[in-house]
């Protein structure tokens, strides 16, 4: 019982700290382009023109 | 092109925002080169790809306009349209809405169900009791923030006399929660909060998919002004000229239309000769040549030489504005048209509240206590939870509607697939829709060595017939070749030097009623003409939509002999010089005699008819207001995505009718139980998971279809 008292608040806070960094993400736009998300990272970041 | 010559100091430059559709963009490689082709140019401050909704935002210096973006595109291999602005509109803010109350509801039933879990393990007394006073001090924020979509329907609902879906879900997820809350008062065995946080949950899983569905809001007339030039050179009195926005045209003053430019206002010719391309007004191909005295519309574009145009009506009073106007009558017959999951829950939330009502007073008749009673009810209410039948329609449509984009058609909302898959008869207008809707030049005729350097010259050039050249030679694999000092004069051509030769793109000197340019490299000329095509596969598709049984006709604004010639070619049925209310009042009469017709067409004289119709296709070549009324738009050049969006509308409507199918027998099966009062939360959590599951599989057997 006096595990449960502290591993409860525990829980419950990753949970709501996760849902906050949802919030956070949605605001910021993150969720705007998800497909170009994926596809960025194939880009190179050197000035020329890729193949 | 016009050269930018006016040198302005960036600080004080008035700063833009344009978003363009660029259906073409495929990979991280298109991405990468839009960015940067885009953000190279003079005047461009950002260029951000929307890969997902295959836009490209330009953030950019007014001194550029949509059409050298257009041009700029072009040049890098891009087919591109301005889009509407359409800044962060409501149904976003909705869909952001849901999407949050979703996440919090998703939060919620996790950590509650730990805790129901435990309790469901066999954890007794204080534990217990400790659970539930945890559970409640989740559940009871979470639903009052998650709830507030369906509360806020059905008190509206009610307010008006009128029960819908939100009713019941509202009332049982209220009672469930105010039980619980009594139970844990008392320190009762059964709560059930994580059934009432887990409805909210698949209920707005639902409404979220839904609201990625959802049309946007047509913005009517002015996206129809988008069409029109949105400003003018005005000659004034001094001889002197300067831009002026379409808004701030008079009639009476003097414009002067450029080659290649469209009009800004209704008028009459009072000098120069030319021909302009009507095609958005009246659906015909060829250009039509004036003159002196002759009356101009707004949307048309001057295709060769310089006009002066006196200005006699502007902005509410063109021609066009009087296509909006028919249109936004028109557009409202469709609003009438009632969802299929609006159909069910009418049946579905009465027979629902009665038997609840029934269930408690026939538990109180038997003897039992009027809170074993309420229980009772309650999990009735909670058993026969719509779960499924929220998640039954919004489930297919979204797997359709992701299929059919993948295919190259975006369907606007769940509505437009639920008619489409009701069709019957469908209506073509040629030019545009049947045809390509824009001059593509044959290019049979040019040796191989000269075929670079046309492309070369026509990609620099914002002409409709340089476009059409470019595109056909792009179709046929030529890269352009290095010319350099490319200039563009108005209603001549264009000139450029390539390895020291002069090279020009100009008029033809023959060219009477065909259209033709003519190429010079050096002192050799080849002259090239140009046609408007069928879409290749125009015939193909037909003959589909004849196997599904969907009887095609064409119906146009185009002239008679060239709509007949068309017709012949495919073999079906169909008529010429249709104006727009005689397109509109064909669809009434097909709608009195009881058909559904189907309207596929792309100029504004369409859009009246597009409006109408039970349901409406527009390629993407379509003017914005076409766009706006049409349930669906296809891109590329092909025509199958018609007959493709039929076939998977009907396939989404069976799997629709599957789903409710199931979500009977899933209650059949479960209200028993829950009459008989064996539902504990356990049993009541099961249920609902699994009735959504199922659903959702089945919705995703759609994926496949549309390949």
């Amino acid at each position: 019982m006096s595990g449960l008292a502290f591993l409860i608040p525990i829980a419950l806070g990753m949970g709501a700290f996760g849902l906050a960094v949802f919030f956070w993400a949605m605001r910021s736009g993150q969720f705007e382009d998800l497909d170009g998300a994926a596809q960025r990272i194939l880009i190179d970041d050197d000035e020329d023109e890729p193949a | 092109m016009t050269a930018h010559t006016a040198i302005e100091t960036p600080q004080r430059e008035e700063i833009r925002d344009t978003r363009l559709t660029v259906p073409g963009m495929r990979c991280a490689g298109c991405i990468a080169k839009i960015e940067r082709g885009l953000g190279a140019i003079e005047g461009v401050e950002t260029a951000r790809v929307n890969f997902s909704a295959k836009r490209v935002a330009v953030r950019h210096a007014a001194s550029l306009d949509e059409g050298d973006l257009v041009v700029a595109l072009r040049q890098l291999g891009f087919e591109a349209q301005p889009v509407a602005a359409n800044p962060l509109g409501q149904d976003d803010r909705d869909a952001k809405q849901l999407l949050r109350a979703l996440a919090v509801a998703g939060f919620g039933m996790m950590n509650i169900m730990l805790l129901s879990v435990a309790v469901w393990s066999g954890a007794g007394g204080v534990t217990r009791e400790l659970f539930h006073w945890l559970s409640a001090l989740i559940a009871l924020p979470v639903i009052a923030y998650s709830g507030r979509p369906f509360f806020a329907s059905a008190a509206m609902a009610l307010r008006y006399r009128r029960t819908n879906m939100d009713v019941p879900i509202s009332i049982g997820v209220l009672l469930a929660t105010a039980l619980s809350f009594y139970e844990t008062l008392t320190g009762g065995e059964h709560a059930y909060f994580e059934s009432a946080v887990m409805l909210l949950f698949f209920l707005l899983a639902g409404r979220a998919l839904d609201a990625t569905m959802r049309n946007r809001t047509r913005a009517g007339i002015g996206a129809l002004l988008s069409r029109m030039g949105k400003s003018a050179q005005v000659l004034k009195a001094d001889g002197t000229t300067e831009r002026r926005a379409a808004s701030e045209l008079e009639p009476g003053m003097v414009m002067l239309v450029a080659a290649g430019e469209a009009l800004a206002a209704d008028g009459e010719v009072i000098e120069g000769t030319g021909a302009l391309d009507n095609a958005m007004l009246t659906g015909e191909s060829t250009p039509v040549a004036v003159g002196v005295g002759d009356t101009v519309h707004a949307g048309a574009i001057n295709l060769t030489s310089p006009l002066q145009v006196s200005v006699t009506a502007v902005e509410g009073d063109t021609a066009l504005a009087e296509i909006a106007r028919l249109m936004d009558e028109a557009g409202q017959s469709r609003s009438s048209y009632v969802r299929i999951a609006d159909r069910v829950s009418r049946a579905y939330a009465p027979a629902v509240h009665s038997l609840a009502a029934l269930a408690f007073a026939g538990w109180m008749i038997a003897g039992a206590g009027w809170h074993q009673s309420l229980v009772i009810a309650i999990a009735v209410l909670i058993i026969t939870c719509p779960c499924a039948i929220g998640l039954a329609v919004p489930a297919a449509q979204v797997v359709a509607s992701g299929a059919l984009i993948r295919r190259g058609l975006l369907v606007k909302d769940g509505s437009a697939l639920e008619r489409l898959a009701e069709v019957d008869t469908a209506l073509f207008d040629k030019t545009g829709t049947l045809t390509l809707g824009e001059p593509r030049a044959e290019i049979d005729g040019l040796p191989e060595d000269a075929r670079p350097v046309a492309l070369a010259l026509a990609q620099s050039s914002r002409h409709p017939l340089s476009r059409g050249l470019a595109a056909s030679l792009a179709g046929a694999g030529v890269t352009p070749a290095q010319v350099d000092s490319i200039r563009e004069t108005s209603g001549e051509g264009l000139r450029g030097l390539w390895y020291g030769d002069t090279v020009a793109l100009e008029r033809a000197a023959t060219a009477t009623d065909t259209l033709a340019t003519q190429l010079r490299i050096g002192s050799q000329t080849w002259i090239i003409g140009f046609s408007d095509p069928l879409r290749r596969d125009a015939a193909e598709t037909l003959r589909a939509l004849e196997g599904q049984g969907v009887a095609a006709r064409v119906l146009s604004g185009d002239r008679a002999p060239a709509v007949e010639a068309a017709c012949r070619t495919l073999a079906i049925p169909g008529e010429g010089d249709a104006s727009p209310a005689t397109k509109l009042a064909r669809l009434e009469a097909l709608k009195a005699a009881g058909h559904k017709p189907l309207m596929v067409g792309d100029g504004l004289n369409d859009g009246p008819a597009l409006a109408a119709a039970h349901a409406s296709i527009a390629p993407g070549t379509a003017s914005d207001a076409s766009q706006q009324a049409a349930d669906a738009v296809f891109v590329g050049e092909a025509l199958a995505p018609v007959s493709l969006a039929i076939r998977i509308a009907r396939k989404t409507m069976a799997i629709v009718r599957q789903n409710f199918g199931f979500a009977v027998i899933y209650n059949v099966c479960a209200v028993p139980l829950a009459l008989a009062g064996m539902v504990t939360p356990l049993i009541a959590a099961v249920a609902m998971s699994l009735s959504s599951l199922v659903v959702v599989a089945n919705s995703l057997r759609l994926a496949r279809a549309a390949r």
